[in-house]
């Protein structure tokens, strides 16, 4: 059967692109986090919307699951296919098919990553720029809005999937749909005034279908970009700081970063504010602006801006973050997760304080890194864990401490963005008994026989 | 243990009490200046504790060898005055903190003695006047005097013996070296002047970096080019421990043959580059003394800037840039002199 089975998937993509070697279905078991590996039974890469249809039939038709997958670089497992089957590698189909500079927008395909679209802005569109994660560079859009990501201008203009204008999808049972303007014009200038049926595929990973285009909003890209440093000692300080930095209107994006090492840093928060704009006068009347809504704390010696050379600058200011991809592998042998928890800003205080018990108790150095999204609606709490994946002790003593991380984010009040399988299950036991029941109903609609990435959101 | 040098009876006698009058961050007449100077000698609570700049330039003022700058940190410190917010000043404490790594290295003379500045060597020390020179630096040998900046004093105390101790015990003695050049302006006042006011015993003959380099370029009088440049010169906060070195910088000017242009803000009534009164988070006054500074410098009719501080050249360099002046340390100077290409920051 399984050799059927590979024919026929190598009968729609050919050859060369389908696979079920051991050594990369061992790759393609695995992620960069503390999850147990799951082994797909095979890996495919589409490079047409048609092959995507027709590896979907043919999963219909054998009852095989499907996994759909970007870059990988999710960290919380989520490609992995926990109940086998295909995993879907979108990476092949990644161009870039139309920029609009007057509405500013991009419309790519799902394997399009971060670093192609960032490259392919800077050589034709210098003025344009998209809002980029911190992840290493082969993530993709797809992966990263699909998750309600976040990033360099989150800040902003808010979660990434909110810069989501349009989609592309195939249904899990084969056929084609367009979500948003695309469906009812040629262009892909928004998902109102129309029903907003893009809720169906995001934050869903990956159980309702497979994307294969989206439209996203690209923003003017200011010639000009600083950054500044406050550093404080007192985390209760911090909703108040963010509030005000937040509420001057200046800041494209705020992090706030806690952590053990170097240890100099220890018991310090350091607020990054990155501003730009188009001449001197406009980022220096920001950077004042912002300098002088945190002057009680400077007046106050509780908080201050450090003094730091525009030559020591350029690796907080190059986007993405090189810094925390080295951060990532500190331990080395590859390691890495956190939990990011979606939580309003005045939660801050505590969940600072649950990261360094939580740290303590598992004798890691604490480390904690927070962005503020869309104007301190809300934040991305994280607490990372970089662990040595060649040491299984060490592993799971990172899965035990993300997991008590998990419980520690619900129990202040916040949500486990990305949630791993066992963290998935935890928001499930909190949530509305008839919210769940919906998504429930909405899966089985969309995918009667419940081949999308199975596993995953299961309500019970 | 290592108190400070300071006689009070040389005040109570001092008819002009320069180092408050001339002050050009606090504006005191004579009758004011007595009653700070008053408190402060008293321990008690004085304006002058927290609107000082620390700009060190009391030191130089006051005419009777008195210190009433490192008078002034230690009363900072004893009633807990922060110039700077407290996580800066936490964070910066612990940055340079000593690593006890030290070890035994073989050095050729001459060595220069990098302090924590090591990251300076790649585009400091290059060139025909370093041949065959050996380098130290790291957290284990740095002097703590910026923590002047921070009333900190109690940090100098604490590390600077050790640190001494170390360049004597590892690299001095075990090379049998007759000197230490310092790179840093601000080693070689720590070794010449806040030292001897505390009592702290520097055991080996510490060299200014600019009589490092008059050496070399005299030795290489034959090749010096006359460089036909007008320079502007930034003095920096540490040379008002150490007055004593200024005219090496005219020495210096004179052998390359550039002009050193007349700056209101030069010599004695040098100003602060800005960082540091930047990072005590007075922005507003930091911003105001370092427009005066460039403003100064073009008035002038300068095209370079000469620093003698890495600090202040990193503080500063990028808006002397900004209007069209070359921004230069003292041996990026002699190194044009003698023909060499200077390496950039980004290469
Ligand atoms: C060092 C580091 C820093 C990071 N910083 C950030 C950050 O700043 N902001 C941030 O948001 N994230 C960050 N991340 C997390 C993560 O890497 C990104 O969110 C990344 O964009 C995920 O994209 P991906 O292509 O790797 O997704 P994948 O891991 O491939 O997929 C994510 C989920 O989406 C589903 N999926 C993928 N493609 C499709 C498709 N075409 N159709 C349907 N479902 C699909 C998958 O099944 C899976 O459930 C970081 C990660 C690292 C390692
Ligand atoms: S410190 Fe010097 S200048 Fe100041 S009052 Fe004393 S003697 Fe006079
Ligand atoms: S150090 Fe400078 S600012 Fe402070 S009192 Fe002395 S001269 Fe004035």
């Amino acid at each position: 059967m399984a050799r059927i089975i590979y024919d026929a998937l190598a009968e729609i993509v050919g050859k060369e692109y389908v696979s079920d070697r051991a050594e990369e279905l061992f790759l393609y078991s695995r992620d960069p986090g503390t999850m147990d590996p799951k082994k797909p039974d095979y890996v495919v890469l589409p490079k047409s919307v048609e092959e995507v249809q027709a590896i979907l039939h043919l999963a219909n038709r054998e009852r095989i699951p499907v996994v759909p997958l970007g870059g990988g670089l999710v960290l919380s497992g989520l490609s992995r296919p926990l109940k086998g089957g295909i995993v879907l590698d979108m990476k092949r189909m990644n161009r870039i098919l139309d920029v609009n500079e007057k509405s500013r927008y991009v419309v790519v395909e799902a394997g399009c990553s971060q670093g192609m679209l960032q490259a392919y802005l800077n050589r034709n569109y210098p003025h344009l720029k998209h809002s980029i994660p911190d992840s290493p560079p082969s993530a993709t859009i797809a992966g990263n809005i699909l998750i309600h990501g976040s990033g360099h201008m989150s800040q902003a203009t808010g979660f990434h999937s909110e810069m989501l204008n349009g989609l592309e999808v195939v249904l899990p049972t084969g056929e084609v749909c367009k979500i948003g303007s695309c469906s009812t014009t040629p262009y892909w200038f928004s998902r109102a005034p129309l029903p907003d049926l893009a809720g169906l595929f995001l934050g869903w990973h990956g159980t309702t279908g497979v994307v294969t285009k989206l439209a996203i909003k690209l923003y003017p890209n200011p010639a000009k970009k600083d950054v500044m440093m406050f550093l404080t000692e007192n985390p209760d300080y911090m909703p108040d700081i963010i509030s005000k930095v937040t509420g001057t209107e200046m800041a494209e994006d705020l992090n706030v970063s806690a952590s053990q090492l170097p240890d100099y840093m220890e018991g310090l928060q350091l607020s990054l504010i990155y501003v730009t704009a188009n001449t001197i006068e406009e980022i220096d009347f920001k950077k004042r602006t912002i300098r002088e809504t945190l002057r009680s704390y400077i007046n106050q010696k509780e908080g201050g801006f450090m003094f730091v050379p525009t030559i020591a600058k350029g690796r907080f200011i190059e986007t993405p973050l090189r810094e925390m991809t080295k951060f990532a592998d500190s331990k080395k042998g590859g390691g890495f997760e956190y939990v990011g928890a979606i939580m309003p800003i005045e939660l801050f205080p505590e969940a600072y304080r649950k990261g360094l018990e939580i740290a303590a108790k598992y004798e890691t150095p604490y480390s904690m890194a927070v962005r503020i999204i869309g104007r301190a609606h809300c934040m991305m709490f994280a607490y990372a864990y970089a662990f040595n994946r060649a040491d299984d002790n060490d592993r799971k003593k990172a899965q035990r401490a993300l997991h008590e991380s998990n419980i520690a984010a619900l129990e202040l009040g916040g949500i486990p963005w990305k949630a791993e399988e066992p963290a998935q299950k935890l928001i499930l036991e909190r949530m509305d008994p008839e919210t769940s029941r919906l998504m429930n109903r909405i899966r089985a609609a969309l995918d009667p026989n419940g081949i999308m990435n199975p596993g995953n959101w299961e309500v019970k | 243990m290592y108190q400070l040098k300071f006689d009070e009876n040389v005040c109570a006698s001092c008819a002009t009490h320069d180092c408050l009058t001339r002050c050009q961050y606090i504006k005191l007449d004579i009758e004011q200046a007595k009653e700070e100077r008053r408190k402060i000698l008293l321990g008690e609570d004085s304006r002058v504790l927290s609107e000082c700049a620390t700009c060190y330039a009391c030191e130089e003022y006051c005419p009777y060898g008195n210190h009433p700058f490192y008078q002034i940190v230690e009363l900072q410190e004893a009633r807990g005055i922060h110039p700077a917010p407290k996580p800066i000043e936490k964070q910066q404490v612990r940055m340079l903190a000593p690593e006890g790594k030290m070890d035994y290295r073989e050095l050729s003379a001459p060595v220069i003695d990098m302090c924590a500045f090591g990251m300076f060597e790649k585009f400091s020390i290059q060139g025909k006047l370093f041949d065959g020179v050996s380098t130290i630096s790291g957290n284990d040998i740095f002097c703590n005097l910026m923590y002047l900046h921070f009333a900190k004093n109690s940090v100098i105390k604490e590390r600077l013996p050790k640190a001494v101790d170390n360049i004597r015990k590892y690299y001095v003695e075990k090379n049998k070296l007759a000197e230490v050049v310092c790179f840093h302006d601000e080693c070689y006042a720590t070794f010449k002047s806040w030292a001897p006011a505390f009592g702290v015993e520097v055991p080996f003959k510490p060299v200014h970096f600019f009589e490092f380099l008059l050496r070399e370029m005299r030795e290489r009088k034959g090749e010096i080019r006359q460089l036909p440049m007008r320079v502007a010169y930034q003095r920096p906060c540490s040379n008002r421990l150490i007055p004593e070195t200024q005219p090496l910088v005219d020495e210096l000017f004179e052998l390359v043959g550039a002009e050193r242009v007349q700056r209101k803000y030069d010599r004695e009534n040098a100003l602060c580059c800005g960082a540091v009164i930047m990072t005590h988070g007075r922005d507003d006054l930091a911003e105001d003394i370092r427009k005066r500074n460039i403003d100064d410098m073009k008035e002038a009719g300068a095209t370079a800037c000469v620093f003698n501080c890495p600090y202040c050249l990193v503080a500063l360099g990028e808006a002397v840039a900004q209007e069209g002046m070359m921004p230069l340390l003292m041996s990026d100077l002699c190194r044009l002199a003698l023909g060499e290409q200077l390496k950039g920051w980004g290469e």
